[in-house]
């Protein structure tokens, strides 16, 4: 049988997908369910006086209103953030309580105020319009600049200020940059998104009154710990008797990481009129109460010797957490950030503050590189702006300065394992024919087209451990997975994992290590995820953090069924365990033509007896059946690399930006499925892009969200995109056996930059994205003001 | 409330509906085809795709009343006898698709396509693929198996 891993094969999951057999959420009815609506605040920010639900009670078909008093009467509690930042002068965080249902006040437009259970959703809908809200509007805080210097929004968190948190040494700091021959320094925006994966999130409650069981079918990508969030925090059911299914998941690109209100609203909401709710959001309801992503504000400076070597890095960044602190909110612009802001550079010493802001609008949590692409949107302008500054190119200039011996301990956190960073820039120069970009660009200018170039090479933070450091820094859990192989009588694999796929092909990829691993054919080999009730408990899907947590705990897992499977092979073949082989599904007794299918041992372990013989195939104190679990607890982060490189074409007159050329060399270790890896690539760059170029959620003065619709945010389509020129490099992980880094984020973390880069060299001006047409075309007015005037 | 028939992948459908029945709803809640999905509400991201009277669709935006007399093709009704149809295929041979979501409202427009032009070009392909939203894709491997799926139509 031939080695699976590092083949295109096509994914075992696609047949559902492409005939219509997928099984989302919101696919699911169930009998008897009754309808969800939800009533919303449309004020920023409001105290409520009164919630009259009697009008709307008595609307055709109402089953039940809930409302904030309901839940505190239930004594339901709150939704959580999920790991404690301590600030720089030893206080924790603050955290305002975040109830499901508001209880008195509401603080972005799109909180919850209250549920309507119906007998349809029309009806849900029509009767949501007559609950009647006494609101008493109160001055909304929008920007994340204005937050440090208004009144709180919420009562005892002065300035709005959730923490002030430090990393590095910052007298260090200090010292080397006054002595630096030269300092670069920068302000930037990292703009605010909406995740908008294309399935918009769905709840499905379920109550069994005489069992006492509850589930809950949600969108979800980590369903484990979105039920022990339920049960442990929120109250709503003991984890025993509650089931969290999260079936088939249209994308989730961090946005559906946790439980949301709606999640605890709908299961508890099931459980107290006993009968099935099935609560779907619209899309404006997704546009407004997912959890946004980014939205920081950010200063920094470089410390720079003549030569071009950084002697020292200088970050102040101002993040905005929204209204309440969502489950990640608080590690995505600390921990997942913070030690990236040295990129993959060798920089002597530095220091990051981060200020945790509220606002009245959408919490803000993890989006796809959560803390990833802000640290690296930072370095990677900035580091460009010093190359152009110092008359140095912007190849040289990052080579130069290039972490070059491994492992290496970074001046922040990292221990960096491997990695070869002038092999992917230096493939992607010559992929990206960067030495003829100046005729390109006058060849663009002929056509009365203005043509930049920009570069980012990147490091990330992948697959997060170990436990017990993370835990030591404020994580509420571990960060280990689980995997369960369990073999059936008949010789087919089903694989347990606790990681959950919504589009990265887990059915595949985990599929194809199995395959490997034990020499079962992949099309004998299943894989279960996304429901509490079959595998063992596991951290879910983010962070890039699936194949090599998770991989690497499937792989212990065939380890011990190959262990014990030698101990039944030798007992059956008349040898000692040390005397077996096992090789690509046959257990041969060394030196010998001897041996055992993996078939013939799983069918030996489950059926272990034959008529008429008393002897059994298992070996004393061998247990019956074929089924091994393992938790892994990663030594390390994994730390994949790469080099983006990005070609612009602006139009002098419309400014409307397009992108032209795009390659990206990236270093993920060892590739599994390099098909799947491709598109993970596609994928993450198109959203970088639509950073870049076109997506902002745009909040007004009142706080009221005028991105609401695909009508108002502009995601990237079809016609935006060039075709992009994708490549690798490859220095395996040592801190994982399989030797892989993890690839779902990095294009969305090397994206924006390169594109930013490239849109500035264009223009010669500085800009923030999104680089709109409008925005480019005021900038070039703007320049051509300025140079008449200079003139 | 009124009555429409259809005829939906191939088999004649009869049923009394409330007047303000969108055709998705049809499909999906009625008649419980969930193939077709909807993920916007403002016709804008194609999830909700199906072929009228071969003509592609967006279903979310139309009442069921007023394609009374059509026939529908649903991406449930494009393979034939358990045969993935070309598009499907190609789909599956290309990485096409990721989250699948948006997947059968893209492979109908792409029967639609198809059907009225043989072998378009990339920039052919992507402009009219403008109205199906992706965000897993970042669309490359859905132009390759497009072009993929014409070579073998």
């Amino acid at each position: 049988m031939a080695s699976l891993v590092g083949s295109r094969v096509e994914r075992k999951e696609d047949k559902k997908f492409l005939t219509g057999k997928g099984r989302y959420t919101a696919d699911i009815n169930l009998a008897n369910q009754a309808y969800a609506y939800f009533v919303r605040s449309p004020h920023a920010r409001a105290s409520i006086s009164k919630v009259d639900v009697s009008k709307a009670s008595n609307a055709p078909g109402v089953v039940r209103i809930l409302t904030g008093d309901d839940l505190a009467k239930d004594k339901i509690g709150g939704l959580i953030a999920g790991w404690k930042i301590v600030s720089q002068d030893g206080t924790d965080m603050k955290v305002p309580a975040h109830p499901p249902l508001a209880n008195n006040t509401v603080n972005y437009v799109g909180d919850h105020v209250a549920v309507v259970i119906a007998e349809t959703l029309d009806q849900a809908r029509e009767a949501a319009d007559l609950v009647r809200v006494d609101y008493k509007v109160l001055k909304a805080v929008v920007k994340t600049s204005d937050a440090l210097n208004s009144k709180p929004i919420h009562e005892g968190i002065d300035k709005n200020l959730c923490f002030d948190w430090g990393l590095g040494d910052k007298a260090k700091t200090d010292e080397a940059f006054s002595k630096a021959e030269k300092i670069i320094k920068i302000d930037l925006v990292n703009n605010r998104l909406i995740p908008n994966a294309m399935e918009p999130r769905a709840s499905i409650g379920d109550y069994n009154p005489s069992s006492e069981n509850l589930t809950l079918y949600t969108t979800n990508q980590n369903p484990h710990l979105t039920r022990l969030v339920l049960s442990a925090f929120c109250a709503i059911q003991p984890e025993h008797k509650f089931r969290v299914v999260a079936p088939d998941v249209g994308g989730g690109f961090g946005s559906k990481i946790y439980p949301y209100a709606e999640d605890a609203v709908i299961a508890w909401a099931a459980k107290k009129i006993e009968r099935p709710v099935k609560w779907v959001a619209e899309r404006t309801e997704s546009f407004l109460s997912d959890c946004h992503g980014r939205d920081h504000i950010t200063h920094a400076e470089l410390a720079v010797k003549n030569d071009g070597k950084i002697v020292g890095l200088k970050v102040e960044t101002i993040a905005n957490l929204g209204g309440y602190a969502s489950l990640f909110a608080t590690v995505t612009p600390t921990y997942l950030y913070g030690p990236l802001v040295l990129g993959l550079y060798d920089i002597p010493v530095a220091f990051c503050n981060v200020k945790a802001v509220y606002t009245n609008t959408a919490p803000v949590d993890a989006y796809r590189g959560a803390g990833r692409p802000e640290a690296t949107y930072m370095i990677e302008r900035l580091v460009e702006k010093a190359a152009k500054e110092m008359g140095i190119d912007r190849a040289e200039f990052r080579n130069k300065n290039f972490i070059s011996k491994f492992p290496h301990q970074q001046c922040l956190v990292h221990n960096i394992d491997s990695g070869d960073y002038s092999a992917h820039l230096n493939k992607a120069l010559e992929l990206s024919d960067y030495k003829n970009f100046e005729n390109r660009r006058t060849e663009s200018k002929s056509k009365g087209k203005l043509r930049g170039i920009g570069f980012c090479t990147y490091l990330e933070a992948c697959g997060i451990a170990p436990s017990a450091v993370v835990m030591s820094i404020g994580a509420g859990v571990g960060l280990w997975e689980s995997a369960e192989i369990r073999f059936n009588a008949t010789g087919n694999v089903s694989v347990f994992t606790g990681t959950h796929s919504h589009g990265q092909g887990h059915d595949t990829t985990f599929a194809q290590i199995v395959s490997d691993k034990l020499g079962v054919p992949i099309e004998n080999i299943d894989l279960v995820h996304g429901d509490t009730d079959k595998g063992p408990f596991g951290m879910g899907t983010y962070g890039s953090r699936s194949l090599a947590v998770g991989g690497t705990a499937i792989t212990k897992a065939c380890d011990k069924i190959i262990d014990k499977g030698k101990k039944v092979a030798a007992h059956m073949l008349e040898a000692k365990p040390d005397e077996i082989d096992f090789k690509a599904g046959e257990f041969i007794v060394k030196n010998s033509n001897k041996k055992k299918t993996i078939g013939e041992i799983a069918f030996a372990c489950y059926l272990p007896g034959q008529y008429g013989e008393i002897k059994s195939p298992l070996p004393e104190g061998v247990e019956p059946g074929l089924k091994e679990t393992a938790f892994y607890d990663p030594v390390n982060f994994s730390f994949p690399a790469g080099t983006h490189i990005c070609e612009v074409e602006v139009d002098q007159d419309t400014g409307e930006t397009k992108v032209v050329a795009y390659t990206a060399v990236d270093d993920f270790g060892t590739v599994i499925n390099p098909m799947i890896v491709e598109g993970q690539v596609h994928g993450g760059v198109v959203q970088g892009i639509g950073q870049a170029l076109y997506e902002n959620a745009h909040y007004d003065e009142s706080g009221q969200l005028i991105t609401a619709s695909y009508m108002d945010y502009t995601m990237p389509r079809a016609n935006n995109l060039p075709e992009l020129k994708i490549d690798y490099t490859s220095t395996p992980a040592t801190s994982n056996p399989l030797g892989v880094k993890g690839c779902g984020e990095a294009g969305a973390i090397a994206a924006p930059p390169a594109v930013m880069n490239a849109v500035i060299d264009a223009i010669d001006t500085d800009i923030s994205m999104p680089a709109t047409s409008e925005k480019v075309c005021n900038a070039l007015q703007e320049n051509k003001k300025n140079n008449k005037e200079a003139a | 409330m009124q009555r429409v028939s259809l005829v939906i992948n191939g088999k004649e459908v009869s049923r009394k509906i409330e007047d303000r029945t969108l055709l998705s709803s049809l499909l999906r809640d009625i008649l419980s085809l969930t193939g077709t999905h909807v993920g916007c509400d403002t016709s804008q991201c194609g999830a909700c795709v199906v072929l009228v009277d071969g003509k592609s669709v967006k279903s979310c935006t139309l009442f069921a009343a007023d394609v009374d007399g059509s026939k529908i093709t649903t991406i449930e009704g494009l393979a034939n006898n358990g045969k993935l149809h070309p598009i499907q295929e190609a789909f599956k041979k290309n990485h096409g698709l990721q989250c699948g979501f948006c997947t059968p409202g893209m492979v109908m427009s792409v029967a639609d396509l198809l059907k009225n032009k043989k072998n378009p070009n990339d920039q052919e392909i992507r402009d009219w693929l403008k109205g199906n939203i992706c965000r897993c894709t970042g669309y490359q491997n859905i132009v390759a198996a497009v072009k993929d799926a014409a070579s073998k139509m």
